[in-house]
């Protein structure tokens, strides 16, 4: 793949106010993408209209200013279902995040599992793909088994396909791993699992950075994500569910919005989507998602991929030059621009407190993935996320970097 | 003045003849590799302080009548700064500690170390310190 002419991201991080900073006196080198993006002048002037122009609350008023703000937000759900191919806008529940999407599911599924029920988990997932499952399980008595992962931070498909049974009622799995970054075989996880009638979920939570995932054609049964990390704010993400399934799913919290009739005897809640969104919404962050995605749609997720990809064999050929290096997880080929490392005798955290003295914001720790480290046996990895707006010399600095700690700590 | 607080002056001027963030860094990574500061018998569970990232362990013991204290963390840098805080804190009387205060360490510009998103289990040490001496300043015959 190659990237496209017309992208130049000079003109692109012009976009990204936050991109001129400094950190301790040294220009910002912002490579903790993954854990969240930054946030372009689109889309901050796309929150400050709201706030000036139309700020109401919305499916209520009969008022000029309800309805602006009422359009505006569904016209942001029918921007995310047209990106993601859902059938209908109602199959897209505005939530509050990942997190909160996989908990809504979880919780809904309370009714439908009973003892013996299997729900399988992949190894690669982030904690919040593997807590609300545990709790699932001690509810109703289902059993979590562990998909393992290979050395290579691939999943082990072949022992997939023994662990499938007609027990096996759920399937979670990330379409790209947050700690290592492989992009997971999740159509053939899709098919797999449904031969046996197994539902899957899938969080897209570090895909939907890089790749553009189209829910029908993958045929998931749900798939979810957080506009923190496409260049959209915090506290707003998204939750797709095949209309059946969000239909048989009991709603997740009560109060206004998600009900039809109230009375003491009895209520009726409200069809999709608003039987998941009870109360007021975060209105302004679903109207900037769904301008973040417009935004990194202008730009084009095949530049955004083949760009990326560039940055992480530059960055990974760079690494290579310390004697010391490990490299975490798969190849550059099967997997987004993520690397996850440390060096032979160092601590990680020793060497992201020195980086960040030099203006590099990579993450060390477990990213909320100690199943991982723990496959490793280390205490965490120092993890260097790429975005679209990161450049090659960017990657230098950082390379500096680096070399100044390892002669500091070595 | 006590000690404690003379102890935190002298670290503050020895900190004032370093230039820059990588000379202080340099000094704390020496203190971190040269000092064996914990039995590893005490490295265990038990004695554990628990950062998200990097690990610490504290021990204590009473010696006549000061609490003396011995500590050890995976991370060299988190190390460096607990040989400090040992410095001004171990071999001291249970009542100075628990009333010592810790701004020294913002004007060795060491302040980011405290704060929680390190996370690195240092504000839980410094707590931890003052918990172990309040537990043997509870101890002592009242007079």
């Amino acid at each position: 793949m190659k990237v496209a002419e017309r992208f130049d991201v000079t003109k692109i991080r012009q976009d990204f106010p936050i991109l001129n900073r400094k950190v301790n006196g040294k220009p910002l080198v912002y490579f903790d993408n993954a854990a969240t993006s930054q946030t372009p002048q689109q889309v901050i002037d796309c929150i400050v209209d709201y706030y000036q122009n139309y700020n109401a609350n919305i499916h209520r008023g009969v008022h000029a200013l309800s309805q602006e703000a009422t359009d505006a937000y569904e016209k942001a759900r029918q921007i995310i279902q047209q990106h993601f191919n859902a059938k209908e806008s109602k199959e897209i529940i505005l939530t509050a995040g990942t997190t909160h999407s996989i908990n809504l599911v979880a919780n809904g599924f309370e009714k439908f599992l009973q003892k013996g029920d299997e729900i399988l988990v992949s190894g690669l997932e982030h904690h919040s793909n593997i807590v609300p499952w545990q709790m699932l399980c001690e509810k109703t008595g289902a059993l979590l088994k562990v998909l393992p992962m290979s050395e290579t931070g691939t999943l082990n498909m072949s022992q997939f396909e023994v662990m499938l049974n007609p027990n096996t009622k759920l399937v979670m799995v990330n379409h790209v791993s947050n700690a290592l970054g492989t992009i997971n075989p999740i159509q053939e996880i899709i098919k797999k699992a449904h031969d046996f009638g197994a539902k899957v979920l899938v969080d897209g939570a570090q895909s939907a950075p890089h790749l553009k995932a189209d829910v029908q054609a993958l045929d998931v049964d749900f798939y979810t994500c957080s506009a923190h990390k496409i260049c959209g704010p915090t506290g707003i993400g998204m939750l797709y569910g095949k209309r059946e399934l969000l239909e048989a799913l009991p709603p997740y919290q009560g109060g206004g919005e998600m009900i039809d009739q109230v009375s003491f005897e009895k209520t009726t809640y409200a069809g999709l989507p608003n039987k998941f969104e009870a109360g007021t919404p975060n209105i302004c962050g679903g109207i900037a998602f769904g301008r973040a995605i417009n935004y990194m749609n202008e730009i084009g997720f095949e530049n955004i991929q083949a760009y990326e990809h560039e940055l992480l064999l530059y960055a990974t050929k760079r690494l290579e030059e310390f004697d010391n290096i490990i490299i975490y997880g798969t190849s550059p080929e099967q997997k987004t621009a993520v690397i996850s490392f440390n060096f032979e005798g160092l601590h990680p955290y020793d060497v992201g407190t020195l980086v960040d003295k030099m203006g590099i914001a990579v993450r060390t720790g477990h990213h909320c993935a100690q199943p991982i480290m723990e496959f490793f046996k280390i205490p965490g990895t120092i993890r260097a996320s790429f975005s679209f707006y990161n450049t090659k010399e960017e990657i230098d600095l950082m390379i500096d970097a680096l070399k100044k700690a390892n002669s500091m700590l070595l | 003045m006590s000690n404690i607080q003379q102890i935190q002056e002298d670290i503050v001027d020895e900190f004032a003849l370093f230039d820059d963030w990588m000379q202080r860094y340099e000094y704390m990574i020496e203190l971190g590799k040269s000092l064996p500061l914990i039995d590893d018998k005490y490295k265990t569970d038990d004695y554990i302080i628990k950062g998200c990232q990097s690990k610490v362990w504290v021990h204590a013991d009473m010696k006549e009548d000061k609490v003396v204290f011995t500590a050890d963390s995976d991370a060299i840098i988190t190390k460096g700064i607990i040989a400090i805080l040992i410095r001004v804190f171990s071999n001291q009387r249970p009542k100075d500690i628990i009333e010592a205060n810790t701004d020294f360490i913002d004007e060795i510009g060491l302040k980011e170390h405290l704060s929680p998103t390190r996370a690195n289990g240092l504000v839980s040490m410094i707590k931890q310190l003052k918990m172990y001496a309040l537990g043997y300043e509870n101890k002592q015959p009242q007079n």
